[in-house]
């Protein structure tokens, strides 16, 4: 079981080898619980859940990961101050209701936190809005304004600001493009999705 | 494709008095259980299932008077999602209840019937003497305890105040309080109950003749609550019973009136009337947080099980709410909890019926 599972989208790798082994970790937005499972079976953490599909929840669950159903803008009041070593919010940032709320959340139930977001600025986005004048449907982001959960839309820049804002301190980052890590150079053009580490 | 199940009845009578959250004791209790599949030589694959209110043990056995077969044997035996093949699994009579366990219509040290001389108990004491009963088999640690309603009740009460006799807590359609709504019904049974001549105080075990009337109206107030409105109007709707138009009497005209005397009858059958004054009030006395100073994260302070908490979109006798409470507790007590609203349309009832997604949360659960 040492090795990442092929199919592990980028974010949720670069994630995995970076959580300490053996930490306690709350993952909001859990999914099917795809990065728990890589998270229990690579590093032998204690992972919980949070989801708000009640069919995903089930998924976690028949996989033998703990996982609530909950919605993660209201629901996370109820975990105690430093209650996990880490707390992740994988590609859920941009759904949030209070994404700075959120973050602080984040920030208190974990000591280090992790959050990945599809990046708006990214170069395809910017040339379909500039040349078609439309809200972009892309690989990454591949659902109608209408129907988007994404009612948040940022840029790296953006929670750059963001987190300046907080004063959160920034531990690592990774920036990504077709599935692949690229450098930080000119990330807010050329980087799909972000993931960063964060501490306060 | 089934095998015989082997299943085997026994009855234990506890060596020592049990003490009682009333401060009295119960001398001379009995315990009768059922269990399912062969026990391994370690103890390691043991499953505890707790009945609800108007169960018994008889889970996947037939039962003796009914002939009907056991209340959860759809989800329990060989193969199936609580496999008999792998679990010894044990399901006992609650104390205070009617299929063998000491209660109400057992006999005292001078060989009458208890009656309303039986002492109140609680939830917590129905777990004591069946810790007791694990304690008589050597059983230290559960692979899991399971109770769906008040069977939840009591798997809550047990992860609270044994922590270290189960490794997973299964809670189904439960709660960790009765609510002021949960209480009024039960208060709704025990009066018509009380209300029945036939009752006389509960000293109605010489002649025989019990207060079936009182009962059945109970029963009838209480399988409201276990069905929901969509579901009882999908089942019945307005519908006439074996009549083309409405009798301008009070026969039962309609069939939700004919199914719900049926099933207010049937019940005596097979119920003792005053195991349900003692049962219910037992569960209205049940609060899990008051036991433990107020605060619902503390009774789970020393907690290692792992939980899963499973509620219905349709019970409005325990709704989802009130199972949020336990998860939210249990997230505050820092213990690996999950929890999943099941979408299903028979009300507080779906625990015991055909809803698939519950048998795949509760294999995976197992795993």
């Amino acid at each position: 079981m040492n090795a990442l599972p092929a199919n592990l989208r980028s974010d949720l790798a670069a994630i995995v080898q970076h959580v300490p082994r053996g930490a306690r970790v709350l993952d909001i937005g859990c999914g099917d619980g795809t990065l728990m499972a890589a998270l229990r079976d690579k590093r032998g953490v204690d992972a919980r859940g949070m989801e708000i599909s009640p069919e995903k929840v089930q998924l976690c669950v028949a996989k033998g990961l703990s996982a609530i159903q909950g919605d993660a803008n209201r629901d996370l009041e109820y975990y105690p101050d430093g209650s996990f070593d880490v707390a992740i919010l994988s590609q859920t940032l941009q759904t949030a209701e209070h994404p700075d709320k959120m973050l602080d959340e984040l920030l208190r139930i974990g000591r280090d936190a992790f959050v990945s977001f599809p990046n708006f600025a990214y170069w395809r986005m910017r040339f379909s809005l500039l040349v078609h004048g439309r809200m972009p449907i892309t690989r990454h982001l591949p659902v109608s304004w209408y129907e988007t959960e994404n009612i948040h839309q940022l840029t790296i820049a953006d929670f750059y600001a963001l987190l300046d804002y907080k004063g959160v301190k920034i531990e690592r980052s990774w920036f990504f493009t077709h599935d692949r890590e690229i450098g930080p150079t000119y990330a807010n053009w050329r980087a799909e999705y972000a993931v960063f580490q964060l501490s306060r | 494709m089934a095998t015989l199940e082997t299943s085997s009845s026994s009855t234990l009578k506890l060596p020592d008095a049990l003490p009682l959250d009333s401060g009295q004791t119960l001398e001379n209790v009995e315990i009768a259980y059922e269990t399912y599949g062969e026990m391994a030589a370690d103890k390691s694959n043991i499953v505890l299932i707790f009945h609800a209110l108007t169960m018994d043990q008889y889970v996947a056995s037939p039962h003796p008077i009914t002939g009907k077969p056991g209340w959860w044997s759809e989800s329990v035996g060989p193969g199936k999602t609580i496999d008999t093949d792998r679990f010894h699994v044990i399901c006992a009579n609650v104390i205070g209840g009617c299929m063998g366990s000491t209660g109400p219509s057992s006999l005292d040290g001078e060989g009458q019937p208890y009656a309303m001389r039986f002492p109140v108990i609680t939830i917590r004491d129905m777990v004591r003497a069946q810790v007791a009963l694990l304690d008589h088999l050597g059983i230290g640690t559960l692979h899991a305890v399971i109770g769906g309603s008040m069977g939840g009740m009591l798997a809550l009460s047990l992860a609270a105040n044994y922590p270290e006799r189960a490794a997973r807590v299964i809670g189904i359609a439960t709660t960790a309080r009765h609510s002021a709504q949960n209480i009024a019904f039960h208060e709704v049974g025990r009066q018509a109950i009380m209300a029945d001549p036939n009752w006389r105080k509960g000293e109605y075990y010489a002649d025989g003749i019990s207060p079936d009337a009182g009962l059945a109206v109970a029963r009838m107030a209480a399988h409201i609550t276990y069905l929901s409105e969509a579901g009882l109007t999908e089942k019945f709707g307005r519908r006439l019973q074996d009549r083309k138009a409405i009798s301008f009497g009070f026969d039962a005209d309609f069939q939700i009136e004919s199914y719900l005397r049926h099933q207010g009858i049937s019940f005596t059958s097979r119920f003792d009337a005053n195991s349900y004054l003692y049962i219910t009030r037992a569960m209205d006395y049940f609060d899990l947080a008051e036991e433990h100073g107020g605060r619902l994260a503390d009774a789970f302070a020393g907690a290692s099980a792992r939980f899963c908490l499973i509620s219905f979109d349709t019970d409005w006798l325990y709704p989802t709410a009130e199972t949020r409470n336990v998860v939210h507790a249990l997230n505050a007590a820092a213990a690996p909890v999950s929890f999943v609203e099941l979408s299903a349309p028979y009300g507080h009832d779906s625990f015991l019926l055909d809803v698939p997604a519950l048998d795949s949360v509760i294999k995976g659960f197992l795993e």
